[in-house]
């Protein structure tokens, strides 16, 4: 529709008749900067983007030829390299966006109520809020995952008083274990689904849910049919943020995890530096990226983007 | 002794965060990683293994300057001065000014770190690095390192016989030993409650889930191979690493071994989650040191243990390279040996540093740690260079094993 209607637009434009040459000339310069601002940003994009891309995809169809050299690969443009790979390796692409998905829906389920409180609700707190909310930015992501270790560890607080009250047996590790991967994930990028919920919660007008309220919607409804509308260009922008990051993330299941909660960047990790087996790294890297853009693709899609500003 | 992570891809993670240079591998993945150093390849199709031949002068008699990557806790140290003694001295007396980093905490990711620029025959910014036996012989056999000159190194002579003629460097012309140690039976004896003696021993029904294995293969697979009495040292088939990794699978699947991620075994030791494990022998000395606990027991097993060195080299297209041989001929020299090997605590690999030490630490020269007598050294082997087709079939085959 909007593409329609922007070619619309041109056609009317052109329509309209050629202007006088004086004029020509100062419009053409001004439809120049635009581009020429754009060069910087574009340059970036082919050095750091572009090119790291087109080398990725090279390295994926290479071989090792028999009894060369470690870390030699020839061009042989085996795109069976990809069959390999995915039939190798689905049980760790299907693990990474399950991961996601649940960290995503735990984020969002912790974020939403947090950022409406701090919204609405915070009063003279919600500076103080915000600030507690991005201060562990302060620590390196690493660390904060390594303090999960020993939290979850067997003999730490949380595994006694769960075996105390018989949640868990007495054999049982909290850490490296699934759920404590996902718990890993969840914690590490809540703040950047808290965030944008927050922003665009804190735009919405409150006279919107009073005027609900006076038109005799109950509570539950203003909350379903004005807050959570006005809120979704927060909600979309903050599932995004998680879940592109957590699909790719390998620390939380190289600290947390085990043998079984191997995801793909671990493998990517593995093939890349244990292994030297580049092609088989820049296959799955390849593939990742590829996922990841079809299944945002469909989301954005399906939730639209036009207010994500 | 910086206070990072004992994990080394903890570590190496947590330095790539901190160096700016290294801002992007760490901010963008592996991924990223992966693909920015396939660029700096040259488009990453390398077809050839041409070794690379750069152009560089020694400029080491008007650049006074010696650049080593090393690996964490590897050089005496004074806590009180933040300063390294013997590098000191050497800066003292040779004029030679000295830069030390512990850069190196993984040959793996070391080598992916620096494998690019020694392909196209640049200067890493090292001119002395320290690599285990099969990651040296991998630099030697790829053409990353220089070919050092005996001359300007006279206490090259000192270094051990047994360590002279090492199969991934015939006559030693390019790397020397910095020091060796072993892998075997690492234990908390009051949790564990007995001796371990042997390998099966950790497949015990009372330590299922409790113990963990050193994500090195040659060390792991090495002793698990070494109790079905194959030996490592020799020519070895295919099926008898399978066989060795069978088992490993098998202990892995049933949950006896908790897992294998990185190198975090120590710090699954200290914090109780694992009390069982095949580790090493300085990294066992150095818990038992900083937790004052002597129940942290190292072992070699019945059926014997690993032996592994770390080797000094000079890389392809560093310009200080009679610098750097200056250096090594500093640490040949016994009375510095034994004084690194008295903080260091591993098999020092210097003749005659057991007589220096005398005056050094009386209490350390009997220690078979650091100076193992004939009979030691008969119980421990060394993995046998593999061929390129070999390493990467076993080390795909031990990452599929260990779930990667």
């Amino acid at each position: 529709m909007t593409v329609a209607a922007g070619i619309g637009l041109g056609e009317r434009q052109a329509g309209a008749g050629a202007p006088p040459p004086a004029v020509t000339e100062r419009r053409s310069r001004r439809k120049l900067t635009p581009y020429l601002l754009l060069v910087p940003g574009m340059a970036w994009l082919a050095i750091f983007f572009i090119a790291p891309i087109v080398t990725l995809l090279s390295t994926s169809t290479q071989t090792r030829p028999e009894g060369a050299e470690i870390g030699v690969f020839t061009q042989t443009f085996r795109f069976a390299n990809y069959l390999d790979a995915l039939e190798g390796y689905g049980p760790e692409f299907g693990r990474s966006f399950l991961y996601a998905l649940l960290a995503t829906v735990l984020a969002l389920a912790i974020s939403y109520p947090l950022a409406y409180a701090i919204a609405f609700k915070a009063g003279r707190w919600r500076n103080l809020l915000l600030v507690l909310v991005v201060a562990p930015f302060f620590v390196s992501f690493l660390l904060r995952t390594v303090a999960w270790k020993q939290i979850l560890a067997d003999d730490a607080w949380v595994a006694d008083l769960l075996r105390a009250l018989s949640v868990i047996g007495p054999q049982t590790h909290i850490i490296n274990s699934a759920p404590a991967v996902v718990i890993g994930i969840t914690y590490n990028f809540l703040p950047f689904m808290i965030l944008p919920i927050y922003a665009s919660l804190e735009r919405v007008d409150p006279r919107l849910m009073e005027a609900a309220g006076d038109l005799y919607s109950s509570a539950l409804t203003t909350f379903r049919k004005v807050t959570i509308p006005l809120s979704m260009p927060g909600i979309v922008a903050g599932t995004l943020l998680t879940f592109i990051p957590a699909a790719g993330d390998y620390v939380n299941s190289a600290l947390l995890g085990n043998k079984d909660t191997t995801m793909v960047g671990n493998v990517i990790d593995s093939r890349f530096l244990r292994v030297v087996d580049y092609p088989t790294a820049a296959v799955l890297s390849v593939t990742l990226m590829a996922s990841i853009l079809v299944l945002v693709g469909f989301y954005i899609r399906r939730a639209g983007t036009e207010e994500l500003v | 002794m910086k206070h990072l992570p004992e994990d080394p891809m903890i570590r190496e993670l947590v330095r790539a965060q901190l160096s700016r240079r290294a801002l992007l591998r760490g901010a963008g993945g592996v991924g990223v990683a992966a693909a920015l150093a396939a660029c700096g390849t040259g488009g990453g199709t390398a077809a050839t293994a041409s070794k690379p031949k750069p152009a560089v002068k020694d400029r080491s008699a008007s650049d006074k300057i010696v650049r080593w990557a090393n690996w964490p806790a590897y050089l005496d140290y004074d806590e009180k001065s933040k300063k390294y003694p013997t590098l000191e001295q050497f800066q003292q007396k040779t004029g030679i000014k000295a830069s030390y980093a512990e850069d190196v905490d993984d040959n793996d990711s070391y080598y992916g770190k620096v494998q690019g620029q020694l392909k196209n025959g640049q200067d890493i910014g090292k001119d002395v690095i320290v690599l285990t036996d099969w990651m040296a012989g991998r630099m030697v056999r790829q053409g990353y390192v220089q070919k050092l000159d005996k001359a300007n190194i006279p206490n090259a002579t000192n270094l051990n016989p047994a360590l002279q003629d090492v199969d991934f460097d015939k006559g030693r012309n390019y790397s020397l030993t910095w020091q060796s140690g072993y892998a075997g039976l690492a234990y908390r004896k009051d949790k564990v409650g007995r001796e371990l003696k042997t390998i099966s021993d950790l497949w015990a029904p009372d330590l299922k889930g409790k113990v963990v294995v050193l994500s090195e293969f040659r060390d792991t697979v090495g002793l698990l191979m070494m109790e079905q009495g194959v030996d490592i040292s020799a020519n070895f088939s295919e099926d008898d690493f399978n066989k060795g990794l069978d088992e490993l699978q098998k202990q892995v699947d049933s949950g006896q071994i908790r897992q294998v991620k990185g190198n975090s075994y120590l710090e699954d030791l200290r914090s109780g989650n694992a009390i069982a494990a095949i580790g090493w022998s300085g990294d066992i000395l150095l818990a038992r040191f900083e937790e004052e606990d002597d129940n942290y027991t190292f072992t070699l097993p019945e059926s014997g243990g690993t032996l592994w060195s770390d080797n000094l080299m000079v890389p392809i297209a560093s310009p200080h390279k009679k610098n750097a041989e200056t250096l090594m001929n500093y640490y040949y020299d016994p009375t510095v040996a034994a004084t690194v090997a008295a903080y260091v605590n591993y098999i020092c690999p210097v003749d005659g540093a057991k007589a220096a030490m005398e005056k050094i630490d009386p209490s350390l020269v009997d220690s078979p740690l650091i100076f193992p007598t004939e009979a030691d050294l008969a119980k421990v082997k060394g993995f046998r260079t593999l061929s390129p087709d070999e390493e990467t079939t076993y080390s795909e085959a031990f990452q599929k094993v260990i779930g990667n």
